[in-house]
């Protein structure tokens, strides 16, 4: 069976398992339909809320920044996991115990306000799209190459794929529907890896086989390091992020991002307890560390077989264009892989220098062109489009949800029309669904980064903006909502700026202002990193405002004591 | 009132016990201190890469479950005073 085929097959029988799951457990009333009546178990949950988590841009993208950036690529291992302390710790027993539907919800109880509700949604939704973005980045990608189609046609089709999966189930159809996609992706993740560890290495295991030796007696990472050089890219293991400064911000921003993203909090308001609240989060942490701990490996061995397929280190001549391997020309097709033969020898040079003939290697197809490169069996390359796909669509539909969510429920039944019908909430929310993915999906086909770094944008946002609001709501019994709100327009207000002032008005290129200011000129912190400094911008001016105004009511003061006892 | 002020300070004082080793683990060993770390080796790794690309997760995930657990005690302490 041809690869193409066995792709449709094993992607159709893995997709008819989720709807299965899907319509099996169909939301019926609006409760159900948020949050699955509560009574689900941790480790269920944990694994659910893992494979939520694990979107395009840990499947199909991180591992891609990883292998091109070396070291600097940890800030997205460390910033994606470490955030699950800062939830399980400063975060969720909290909310939980407070039993909110929604974070905007919380908020708005906590800062007694309206106003604040408001404006929280308004926060989610930005940050929310912008992730969004980025699922469709990967999903364009995935179904670009799968479908043999370029780019542009594979985001359109997968536009119509995440909206109709979208729109049909709930979280309870969610929820089990997760389970199903975790083990689908994790299987689809560590196989390969184990094979190419294997081969390379002799060890299966791909966390111990990254640290192992290969056939000719040096470590892996070592060698790596030294073809590297000898091609002149920088070296693997030490090659920072613009500087260490800006990894640290830029690990703070993922990290309280983590902590601050709705769809994630979220699934924290279905456990049955408080206890529960907190071994949910470390049940969630370790079916996410599989996939992370194995990242690193996929990385710097997919960037080994593809430098050792191209320049053939130790044989006379690189590879020849005419004798590109299958991979090559399919992922060509998709116009993300472009080579440009600079001397006219017909020979491919992929080098860190000025002679570089790979034009074009765009960092998302890493991970599915991997087990390729890696000559793996086509039933593994077919699992892994699996994989991907099932990662980029759980995550979509799950902030699709938290998009709707926010809307039907904070905005028109909490603000604007508090007696509104059932019916006319979930009519609501689908069509919330609907703009959302056409918003998402329309500046898909000009993304601002790659899928990991546009979702690291909207990390960046909802850190500067959603994280600082809840901690001061939980820690601070003084904070009041004139010192709140404020802190939130200012932390994503400065957020904003800096991104849209390097990335473009609304992402559009052509609009970026201030020219003539160098990128990253704040202490060379990038757009992506910024989030933090968003954070401690709305930690300041939040503490700053609420000294000028009124204690917040005596009410508020007993609901703060109230959740913060055991 | 009291025994709700200690609950919530012994909270308190164990967040900020695991959010110190959370910071150094990641921000200290895996950030700050890398290319001093990296001088040790941990077999084909450098220390402080394998901080930055494996150790920091393994004790994130070691720290929620310590915390969940050690508030577990602390919870039925104050329980049983109620």
């Amino acid at each position: 069976m041809d690869l193409q085929t066995l792709t449709f097959l094993i992607v159709g029988i893995t997709f008819a398992v989720y709807i299965g799951i899907a319509f099996w457990a169909r939301a019926s009333s609006t409760d159900e339909f948020y949050v699955a009546g509560g009574d689900i178990h941790p480790v269920a949950n944990g694994m659910a809320t893992a494979a939520d988590w694990m979107s395009a841009a840990s499947f199909i993208s991180m591992a891609g920044l990883i292998a091109f950036f070396g070291y600097g690529g940890s800030v997205f291992l460390m910033g994606w996991t470490g955030g699950y302390v800062l939830l399980a710790l400063l975060l969720a027993p909290y909310l939980r115990k407070h039993g909110s539907f929604t974070v905007p919800g919380f908020i708005s109880d906590r800062y007694y306000s309206k106003t604040a509700r408001v404006v929280a949604v308004a926060c989610l939704i930005i940050a929310s799209v912008t992730y969004v973005i980025g699922q469709m980045k990967g999903i364009g990608v995935a179904f670009s190459r799968f479908l043999e189609v370029d780019y542009d046609q594979g985001l359109m089709i997968g536009m119509v794929i995440v909206f109709i999966y979208a729109v049909m189930g709930g979280m309870k159809g969610i929820t089990y529907t997760q389970i199903a996609q975790y083990v689908i992706m994790i299987i689809a993740y560590t196989i390969p890896a184990i094979f190419i560890s294997f081969m390379l290495t002799g060890n299966p295991i791909p966390q111990i086989g990254l640290g192992g030796t290969m056939e000719d007696g040096t470590f892996l990472l070592d060698k790596l390091d030294q073809i590297m050089g000898e091609l002149g890219f920088k070296e693997y293991t030490t090659n920072k992020r613009l500087s260490l400064l800006n990894m640290f911000f830029y690990t703070l921003s993922l990290m309280i991002g983590t902590a601050g993203l709705p769809h994630v909090i979220m699934r924290f308001f279905t456990v049955p307890s408080v206890k529960a609240a907190r071994s949910s989060a470390g049940w969630a942490l370790v079916f996410i560390a599989v996939l992370y701990t194995t990242a690193p490996a996929v990385a710097a061995m997919a960037r080994l077989n593809l430098v050792a397929t191209i320049d053939q280190p130790g044989k006379e001549n690189n590879l020849a264009y005419a004798d590109r391997p299958s991979w090559f020309r399919n992922w060509e097709k998709t116009g993300l892989l472009k080579f440009e033969d600079k001397n006219n020898d017909g020979l491919i040079q992929y080098t860190g220098r000025g002679d570089n003939e790979m034009v074009k290697v765009d960092r998302d197809i890493m991970v599915l062109a991997n087990p390729e490169i890696a000559n793996l069996p086509n039933w593994v390359i077919a699992l892994v489009a699996a994989g991907g796909l099932a990662a980029a669509l759980s995550t979509a539909a799950g902030l699709l949800l938290a998009i709707s969510s926010s809307i039907s429920r904070d905005l028109l039944k909490g603000v604007f029309r508090p007696d509104i019908s059932e019916k006319e909430e979930l009519l609501a929310s689908r069509i919330a669904m609907a703009v959302s993915i056409i918003v998402a999906g329309y500046f898909g086909f000009n993304p601002p980064d790659f899928a990991a770094g546009t979702v690291a944008l909207a990390f960046g946002l909802a850190a500067s903006s959603i994280f600082p609001a809840l901690m001061m709501g939980i820690f601070s019994s003084t904070m009041n909502k004139e010192g709140a709100i404020s802190g939130m327009l200012a932390g994503i207000g400065v957020t904003l700026l800096y991104v849209f002032q390097h990335k473009g008005i609304m992402f559009i290129q052509s609009t970026s202002y201030l020219g003539g200011m160098e990128p990253n000129w704040f202490f060379g912190i990038e757009p992506n990193a910024f989030g933090a400094i968003g954070a401690i911008v709305n930690f300041g001016v939040a503490y700053l405002v609420s000294k000028r105004y009124a204690d917040i009511p005596l009410g508020v003061k007993d609901m703060i004591t109230r959740i913060r006892q055991p | 009132m009291n025994k709700h002020q200690d609950y919530w300070k012994e909270n308190i004082f164990l967040i900020i016990k695991c959010l110190s080793i959370w910071f150094i683990s990641s921000y200290g060993f895996s950030i700050i201190l890398v290319d001093h770390l990296n001088v040790i080796r941990l077999g084909g790794y450098k220390l402080g890469f394998w901080f930055a690309q494996q150790g920091s997760i393994y004790t994130f995930v070691v720290l929620i479950f310590y915390y969940a657990h050690k508030m577990g005690i602390i919870d039925r302490k104050y329980r049983i005073n109620d």
